[in-house]
């Protein structure tokens, strides 16, 4: 790593203040991706700042029918509690499924859905579970919040502070692991909501998250793994293909994966 | 450079590190606690494993001074005086290392196991929440049934200091 300047806010009001005054300065929440990249030297800020040592940032409650959720809470904290497993499973199975179990004792949602990894987990939950994304400035929607491979909505100095969740629909993830990696080969979530259904794609698509509309107006009809029978998988010239898996394969593990969604989110 | 303090198996502890001093160099260099191991340095592998303020966590993928204040575990914080912790007594008796280097990672993370889950874990439980911890040597069964040893005997201990 090459050297930076370290700042550690104790509030977000410091946090705002400081990244409006440094220069250069990348905002480091569990660290789980940008520390490995910054070794790496594909990221070299010249001052981090670390807001593991604000605690409003933390924590999960309900307000009204939906989950809210800090932007600094872990991906353990997320699978293990006991409301999110109450109200919303598929989210907290998600979290639980995330890297393994000492990187979810450090990894935030927050980070997570910043970052933006193509074949991360959380993009693809949120945007299924028509979750909202809070900062410091405003309320993004999750569909407008992913807009690329590593590229969010984001603007330079924006801090996401929580997470709502909408409550009370039909929600699951399915994902088919990278073994060594455990980042998402292909992972599908699949959000119900009233009559509008969500089909969001991870680990697949060349410009990362994507939803995929034939799924969800197959399953708009009727809400079962059965209405994906028929439904043609997204063509494998629009996903990567690299040395875990062709594009081809790909294709053919969304058809699968989202049947596995289906199947658990009706089964509940 | 920035001054972090932190408690390090129970001693007050502090040091001048610059920004990008990991956890596990601040423990190994300047604490001189060479138990925590670097295998892969890129979070793969689970020999720096230690725990902070209770949890298991990767030590090289942790800043020292986003620790500051941490209360800090590390191998050498488990045995008391020659007495070994039962998780290490267990991965003795069970010979559940060959070459040693993961050992102190993967003693780390079974005790975060038994402090998450329990004194009675399943075969199938251990092998999945080893998942962040490689062992090159062993085969990981005799790790399986170390840390399901241990566990059951940290229980035991447990009940006989009630």
């Amino acid at each position: 790593m090459y050297a930076f300047d370290f700042h550690r806010p104790a509030t977000l009001r410091q946090a705002n203040s400081l990244i409006g005054k440094v220069e250069d300065a990348k905002i480091l929440a569990g660290g789980q991706t940008l520390l490995p990249t910054m070794k790496q030297r594909l990221a070299s800020p010249a001052a981090v700042i670390d807001l593991s040592g604000v605690p409003e940032l933390v924590g999960i409650e309900q307000k009204g029918r939906n989950l809210v959720i800090g932007a600094m809470t872990s991906h353990a904290e997320v699978a293990s509690s006991a409301l999110v497993r109450e109200l919303l499973p598929g989210l907290a199975a998600l979290a639980g499924g995330i890297g393994d179990p000492h990187v979810r004792h450090k990894g935030t949602i927050g980070g997570s859905i910043a970052n933006n990894d193509p074949a991360a987990d959380y993009p693809a939950g949120l945007l299924a579970l028509g979750a909202t994304i809070v900062t410091n400035r405003r309320k993004i929607p999750a569909g407008e919040f992913f807009t690329g491979m590593f590229s969010t909505a984001l603007d330079e100095g924006e801090i996401i502070t929580k997470v709502i969740v909408p409550t009370g629909g039909k929600f699951a993830y399915a994902k088919f692991r990278n073994p060594a990696s455990r980042y998402a080969m292909v992972g599908v979530a699949v959000g119900k909501k009233g009559s509008s259904v969500v089909v969001a794609v991870t680990g697949a698509g060349s410009d990362g998250v994507f939803r995929w509309a034939e799924a969800e107006a197959a399953l708009g009809k009727r809400f079962n793994a059965k209405s994906l029978e028929g439904v043609t998988n997204p063509p494998a010239k629009d996903l990567n293909s690299d040395i875990h898996a062709s594009a081809e394969y790909r294709s053919h593990l969304i058809g699968v994966m989202a049947r596995r969604a289906v199947t658990a989110a009706t089964a509940k | 450079m920035p001054k972090v303090s932190m408690t390090v198996n129970g001693k007050r502890v502090s040091a001048d590190v610059e920004g990008r001093t990991l956890l596990v160099q601040f423990l190994r260099e300047h604490q001189r606690l060479t138990g925590t191991h670097v295998g892969c340095d890129t979070s793969q592998c689970g020999a720096c494993v230690v725990h902070v303020d209770g949890r298991a966590i990767k030590a090289c993928t942790t800043l020292a001074l986003s620790c500051e204040g941490a209360n800090v575990t590390t191998i050498e914080g488990l045995a008391n005086g020659t007495e070994l912790h039962p998780m290490q007594a267990a991965f003795r008796t069970h010979h559940g290392l060959q070459c040693g280097f993961c050992t102190p990672g993967m003693i780390m993370a079974a005790i975060d196991m038994v402090n998450r889950l329990g004194y009675d874990l399943s075969e199938e439980t251990i092998r999945h929440e080893l998942e962040g911890n490689i062992c090159r040597c062993t085969g990981y069964h005799n790790i399986v049934k170390a840390i399901q040893a241990g566990a059951a005997a940290m229980g035991g201990m447990k009940v006989a200091a009630e």
